[in-house]
């Protein structure tokens, strides 16, 4: 009998691997438990053990070469196994190597990555050259750039030094800059937080990486009660330039608990300053300010974008301005105004709107507090319409705040009610289908739109 | 067959290669120290000072010129007192919201922390902490923290920055009996003594949390083997006796900046006021406060060496007395005479301007 070895899932956000190398040949006998191969994921490099026992029998899959940036599909045939005196002469390769249908795609890879229109007040100058950057890696070039430049910056967490980050963030920094300045902690959110919290008072640029923000909540009281509130209580005597950051919102199949959108959270926050990039421009510039900010910043990445690369600038020292929100594309129907991950799906939705003949620009807010009110509403009075996109719950959200401020600002301008597109107002289900109708979609953007623009057909 | 014996040396701590689990280790009890002339006189004039200050505010807060909580530290002078006898230039320390007496031990001017708890411009916070909320970069002292325990963590983090600096200074780190059962402290320990942290914990254990008695809320009263499962040397000490302080707080302060560690120290005092202003009284008794105040008041055993030693007289007692009110009430005129914050100051100090 033979057993199909197939590319396995190693984490929840992986769709493809490479193999980096077979441990096995053709015709070499295993037991369960032996490794058969290391195989590279979206986060690191893992083994491959085998369940059973047998005698390799084909491989089908090879090494891949550095130079090969495609990966095989998870769940792809990799090899076979056979049973011990069984003939491998009858195994035919199986007719296509590629992607076995993976729930793990389905919300993601339906929404193609848009090519990224930039138009901005921050045009590079003439001859930039820019290096395409995956937003992991530019997260982690901003915390080693800002620690070559301050030694009072350091970095700790939950596997952020031996293990390189749960997400592979701080891949590289430990071995650059050693135990003092890269910090392992033990499980304890409540306590590393407030010792962060104690390090910045004392002048210290803590990074504080919290393995996702879902476990922030055991750190919330130091974020807003010590961090955020103690230079207003001290009348200006005692600063916390503290950075909190990770990975925030939907993350994929892991259930409610780990699956939640805590922008409006620390938004609400006076003394606090929040972050949420899209673009890995952004997310290393917007680091970089964040470390260099004298107040405490939550800085919101999204573990579904670490992946994705974009054009970085090779500009030395390289920051963008908190506070400033950023039109990423140009029109003149209706205004998407986004952040994170809503910004893939509104650039997506805006293609769509485009093929329909309605002209959608796209702002992306970039920060959360303070708002950048400005840019919105200078494109509200050209497009006079505003659905706003957030990937998270709609009471009291992002997208309420924005709304609630058009009406008090922008309300001559306006020509259609602002509407709000964000997830389900359910905790995050894991069923697959389930999530899927639970997070926001290019569609449900396009329809928002069309309804503002009094297209939709029933209005 | 006779064992040769061994004389240990100060190896280093915790789990050796072959996963043994070295013993632990502590500071050697050293003779008692003895203070001098002008020490005692100084512990006296300071613990007065705390006393009478303390007693201005209660009386200003019934008089309804200080808002809000005040909660008062008479009673628990000596702690203090002492443990700030030990420390040096650059030494940080933090306290939960019973913080006055502190940052008078900080040589804080009292006029400023008045101003503060009436709520004026001129207050350390511009008016705008409280009489929970106060801070002094300047005299190293981080709070005035108004969450219990949260200031456990926060000390740490301050021992974190001596350590990552390179200093041999320490952080002090005060908490009550009450804040000694939040989880976050426990956090708190594990990180300090993993991580060789300069930090002195000290538990200022004054019998009861809010109302609550140690032994209604602790399934382990002897508050300092708290440390004990972290490997935090722990000591009880007498904290009514301000040389009895010194002498512990002298020990911690060097175990810590030698780069030992941390240690706790757990401080066993107790306070005449409430909890705070508006304290019922109904869990425990006036003949127990009686008894404490009489038999083991600070001041009162300063005084009595101070006699004893004939190194002051009731009448130079007087004298300073006399210099003590003088000032309180100074700093409490200057606190009712100073303007409150002008409107505009609402929005400023919200953010740092870069």
């Amino acid at each position: 009998m033979t057993i199909e070895i197939l590319l396995p899932a190693m984490s929840p956000t992986m769709t493809e691997g490479n193999i980096v190398k077979w441990n096995v040949k053709e015709g070499d006998k295993v037991a369960a438990g032996d490794v058969l191969a290391e195989i590279e994921t979206d986060k690191a490099t893992m083994e491959l053990e085998t369940d059973e026992d047998g005698v390799v029998g084909r491989i089908f899959v090879p090494e891949a070469s550095p130079e090969t940036n495609e990966g095989i599909a998870v769940g792809t045939v990799i090899a076979v196994l056979l049973e011990e005196g069984e003939d491998a002469s009858h195994i035919d390769t199986p007719s296509t190597i590629e992607a076995v249908p993976s729930e793990n795609k389905t919300k993601i890879e339906a929404v193609a990555a848009p090519a990224m229109q930039v138009v901005t007040e921050d045009d590079f100058p003439e001859g930039t050259t820019f290096t395409s950057t995956t937003v992991r890696e530019a997260l982690r070039d901003a915390m080693a750039e800002e620690m070559r430049l301050d030694d009072d910056v350091f970095i700790m967490g939950e596997e952020v030094a031996e293990y390189e980050g749960a997400y592979k963030v701080t891949q590289g920094l430990h071995a650059e800059f050693g135990d003092r300045r890269v910090i392992d902690t033990p499980i304890t959110e409540h306590g590393f937080a407030g010792l962060g919290v104690g390090a910045s008072m004392a002048g210290l640029r803590p990074v504080v990486e919290f393995m996702t923000f879902n476990f922030a909540m055991q750190a919330i009281d130091h974020i807003i009660n010590s961090a955020a509130k103690t230079n207003y209580m001290s009348g200006g005597q005692i600063r916390c330039p503290i950075v909190f950051r990770g990975p925030n919102g939907a993350a994929s199949r892991v259930g409610a608990q780990h699956s939640q959108n805590y922008a409006p959270w620390y938004a609400h926050v006076p003394g606090l300053i929040v972050v949420s990039p899209y673009s890995a421009a952004d997310a290393k510039g917007l680091l970089k300010s964040a470390i260099k900010n004298p107040n405490p910043v939550v800085f919101l990445e999204n573990e579904m974008i670490y992946g994705q690369s974009f054009d970085v600038p090779d500009i030395a020292d390289y920051t963008v301005p908190i506070g400033k929100a950023k039109v990423v594309r140009l029109g003149s129907d209706v205004t998407l105004v986004s952040y994170s991950i809503g910004v893939k799906f509104s650039l997506a939705a805006a293609e769509k709107l485009a093929a329909e003949g309605i002209s959608a620009e796209v702002i992306d807010l970039r920060t959360l507090r303070p708002l950048d009110m400005d840019t919105v509403i200078a494109s509200v009075k050209k497009t006079n319409r505003v659905v706003c996109v957030e990937e998270g719950w709609v009471s009291c959200s992002i997208s309420s705040e924005i709304s609630a401020r058009l009406m008090e600002d922008a309300f001559d301008y306006l020509d259609a009610p602002v509407l709000r597109v964000t997830n389900a107002d359910v905790p995050m289900p894991y069923a697959a289908n389930l999530e899927k109708l639970a997070v926001v979609t290019d569609d449900q953007i396009v329809l928002a739109a069309k309804k503002v623009c009094y297209k939709a057909g029933d209005n | 067959m006779a064992k040769k014996p061994t004389t240990k040396k100060n190896t280093p701590k915790k789990i050796t290669k072959g996963g043994k689990v070295a013993a632990r280790r502590r500071p050697v009890k050293p003779k008692a120290l003895k203070a001098t002339s002008d020490e005692l006189k100084d512990f006296y004039r300071e613990m007065l000072m705390m006393r009478r200050f303390e007693e201005k505010a209660g009386q200003m807060y019934g008089m309804g010129l200080i808002g809000g909580f005040c909660h008062l530290y008479i009673g628990q002078e000596a702690v203090v007192t002492g443990i700030q006898s030990t420390l040096k230039a650059g030494d940080t320390i933090l306290t939960s919201y019973r913080d006055h007496a502190h940052m008078l031990a900080c040589k804080i001017d009292p006029k400023v922390i008045m101003a503060e708890l009436t709520g004026r411009e001129t207050g350390i916070s511009k008016g705008k902490g409280g009489s929970m909320h106060m801070f002094s970069v300047e005299h190293g002292f981080y709070g005035g923290h108004g969450i219990v325990a949260a200031q456990v963590p926060i000390g740490a983090g301050l021992g974190f920055a001596h350590k990552y600096r390179g200093t041999d200074n320490v952080s002090v780190v005060y908490f009550g009996d009450g804040a000694a059962n939040q989880g976050q402290i426990y956090e708190t320990f594990n990180m300090a003594e993993l991580w060789s942290l300069p930090v002195v914990f000290v538990i200022e254990n004054n019998q009861y949390a809010m109302g609550t008695a140690v032994r209604r809320a602790s399934s382990e009263t002897e508050l300092h083997k708290r440390g004990e499962s972290f490997r935090i040397p722990g000591e009880a000490v007498d904290g009514m006796d301000v040389l009895a302080v010194r002498e512990a707080a002298a020990r911690a302060v060097e175990w810590c900046r030698a780069g030992n560690g941390p240690m706790l120290l757990e401080m066993n005092t107790y306070r005449y006021r409430g909890h705070s202003m508006s304290d019922p009284a109904k869990y425990r008794s006036k003949e127990e406060v009686q008894k404490m105040r009489a038999e083991h008041d600070p001041i009162d055993q300063v005084k009595q060496r101070l006699l004893e030693g004939k190194i002051m007289t009731e009448d130079e007692m007087k004298i300073i007395d006399k210099e003590i009110k003088a000032i309180v009430a100074e700093a409490a005129q200057f606190a009712q005479d100073s303007a409150e914050p002008a409107p505009h100051e609402l929005y400023t100090d919200v953010l740092v301007a870069e």
